[in-house]
């Protein structure tokens, strides 16, 4: 037993990204030590920001919905040997559909408009995510830079429909709201912040894909093309079909993300909507070694860091530290031949 | 329609217009080929994205603290070669993927030019004003009718940036370096067996398009207007990586997919100032993105056509 949890502890699926948080917070500590802040502090404020009070906590939840999924999407891209970085574009292009269907859904019972409005956001980001998969499949064109392209017309189809056939009154650059049928409910309610419903959605999406990769023929195959494409088309399964498929099904996840700030934050679509959500999903893949459930704490890590940065910045650290810290997350991860060298060193000093 | 085919002419005839696709394709030139750098020894860079807003940076902050807007260039090359150094050691000294590593430099970049824009100019969004390259003026040609108003006052990044192309082709294609880059990205296993250094080959390459992806962005804060926005590079790296697709890897390919791409843009800006067309003020969003739609389209199309270098992306592990 102790020998098996010790072998758990020491597999590299756990012991790189750990050490990459660990070591990206020690170099954000000594950036701030050089600019003059005291790191104790601002990390104290970061920790209390993220979880000092219900507020916080509740907010910090409600950062991690959209942030499992996305994580997901990256993360199942991954899987299938796709790196899907248009996960914002899948996210918007689901949103902007799931506040259109939403909007329309006041005469509907709630056991309607909810799954309809959900499903409608998942087909919207699958559709988008494949286009890319098609261009790949069909063209050869990478999907780096097809989603790229496709984050921004995404961005732009969205300021153009709320900025003109899709915007509520008033001249402000938002959609109407969605019908209260199609809200999800509110769990609990403190001050200004609110705990929906969607979380369980995004815990549900979890287990999905688990159980996709995991336990079903499509899982399979979308690992063995990812995995060694060639041998898997030798094996008779079919490069070009799982391809798009995996695709379609990381744009789902996404778009799914997209359709949770819909259904239980904004109850519209709003232009800042999207935010860096896509580009989180990448960090947080990386870190849960995109395993579902790894990702999902990957994106309770990440939410948190991000909920508690607010409060960071109030203790005079600015909040753009995150995203250096995401970055030496990726970095390192990316050359996890250095962080497994740190490893080894480690060992060497303890047979020492 | 007549008004569309008027405004159209309207476009073409006005010296405006190829002005504005000189100075909008300088930024995707220089990123194109470092690119082109980069690939051609074998370590894709997507990074460029992160090395140009990190260089448009850098420009800004060595102008703004020197008063002097070459050393201010000086800065974002140091910076641009520094991302790019990073780049490199993950993906050459320990074999990283190229893909993630270059995510993680975009945003690194994002992270440090946001942070320390706000540590040195006290607010974010944007810097202060500081003082750009000074145009070259042509003098009295600038009087000349219709050229001397496209050639009259441009920056001398632009004049560098066609230079640059001239000097890449021919250190790539004509020079011993050049043939080992090539090798070193074609079959390492065979350019290592002949004696080159494929390492060192790859931290050259990488390292130059950190230069040329640094000048790219250092044109687009210092090299009109003097000023640092936040994510101003606004993904002009990845269309440049898309240049030199397009381009087939080769400088002078790249060069003129940059200028279509430069063209492209420079025509939407100037359809839309077209007053007889009474555009809705929404209609930018749908002019907004066809650059990124006609990338989208040409990569799609043409990318079975061009070939990268075979060993592209591959790192090279020594046995």
């Amino acid at each position: 037993m102790a020998g098996k949890l010790k072998r758990f502890y020491m597999n590299d699926k756990i012991i790189v990204p750990v050490i990459s948080v660990v070591v990206s917070l020690i170099i954000a500590a000594i950036v701030m030590l050089l600019i003059g802040k005291n790191p104790f502090i601002a990390y104290g404020a970061l920790i209390y920001g993220a979880f000092g009070t219900e507020g916080a906590l509740i907010n910090n939840i409600m950062k991690a919905t959209p942030l499992i999924l996305t994580g997901l999407s990256v993360g199942f891209g991954f899987r299938a040997g796709l790196f899907n970085i248009g996960a914002n574009g899948q996210l918007i292009i689901g949103a902007l559909l799931a506040t259109y269907v939403g909007a329309h859904m006041s005469t509907f019972p709630f056991y309607l408009s909810i799954p309809l409005t959900l499903v409608v956001g998942m087909i919207g980001g699958a559709l988008w995510a494949a286009i890319a998969g098609w261009l790949k499949v069909a063209r050869g064109a990478h999907e780096v830079i097809t989603t790229i392209m496709l984050n921004y017309i995404a961005v732009f189809i969205a300021n153009f429909v709320v900025n003109g056939p899709f915007q509520a009154p008033g001249g402000v650059p938002k959609s109407p709201e969605i019908a209260y049928s199609a809200r999800f409910p509110n769990l609990l309610t403190t001050g200004a912040t609110w705990l929906s419903a969607g979380i369980f959605v995004a815990l549900a999406a979890v287990a999905v894909v688990y159980v996709i990769i995991e336990k079903t023929k499509i899982g399979y195959e979308v690992k063995a093309v990812g995995f060694n494409p060639y041998a898997a088309e030798y094996g008779g399964i079919s490069i070009a079909k799982n391809t798009v498929l995996a695709m379609a099904i990381s744009g789902a996840l996404a778009g799914l993300a997209g359709t949770m700030q819909v259904m239980g934050v904004y109850y519209r679509y709003l232009g800042s909507l999207g935010g860096g959500m896509g580009f989180d999903g990448i960090t947080i893949a990386l870190i849960g070694q995109n395993d579902p459930i790894g990702i999902a704490f990957a994106a309770f890590l990440i939410s948190s860091i991000r909920a508690g940065s607010n409060q960071m910045q109030i203790a005079g650290v600015s909040k753009n530290i995150v995203i250096i810290i995401q970055g030496i997350i990726i970095f390192l991860v990316a050359a996890n031949r250095l962080v497994k060298s740190f490893m080894f060193w480690k060992k060497g000093a303890e047979e020492a | 329609m007549n008004a569309w085919i008027q405004a159209i002419i309207n476009v073409f005839i006005n010296p405006v217009f190829y002005k504005s696709t000189l100075n909008q394709s300088t930024p995707l030139i220089f990123a194109a080929l470092g690119g082109v750098y980069s690939e051609t020894t074998g370590v894709v860079n997507i990074a460029l994205e992160g090395i140009m807003l990190m260089g448009a940076f850098g420009g800004v902050v060595g102008s703004y603290f020197t008063g002097n807007p070459w050393y201010g260039l000086a800065v974002a090359l140091l910076l641009g070669v520094a991302m790019a150094a990073l780049h490199a050691w993950a993906s050459i000294r320990y074999s990283g993927d190229q893909i993630i590593s270059g995510t993680a430099i975009i945003l690194l970049a994002q992270g440090i030019t946001g942070f320390s824009l706000v540590e040195l100019f006290g607010k974010p969004g944007s810097t202060d004003l500081v003082r750009s390259i000074p145009l070259v003026n042509l003098g009295s040609f600038e009087k000349a009718p219709f050229f001397g108003k496209i050639f009259g006052s441009l920056s001398p990044l632009v004049y560098i940036a066609f230079a640059s192309v001239i000097f890449s082709w021919y250190l790539i294609y004509k020079t011993k370096l050049g043939l080992r880059m090539r090798s070193v990205g074609n079959n390492p296993e065979a350019a290592d067996t002949l004696g080159v250094n494929v390492y060192n080959i790859r931290y050259f390459g990488v390292l130059m398009s950190g230069v040329f992806a640094a000048f790219g962005g250092a044109f687009l804060s210092i090299g009109e207007l003097g000023q640092f926005t936040e994510n101003m590079s606004n993904g002009r790296g990845f269309i440049a990586l898309a240049a030199m697709i397009i381009g087939n890897w080769s400088p002078t390919g790249a060069m003129w997919a940059a200028i279509l791409f430069g063209a492209a843009s420079a025509f939407n800006d100037q359809l839309q100032s077209q007053g007889i067309l009474h555009l809705a003020t929404n209609t930018q969003y749908l002019f907004g993105m066809i650059p990124y739609i006609i990338t989208l389209i040409v990569v799609g199309g043409l990318v079975g056509k061009s070939r990268a270098p075979s060993a592209d992306g591959v790192p090279y592990i020594k046995d």
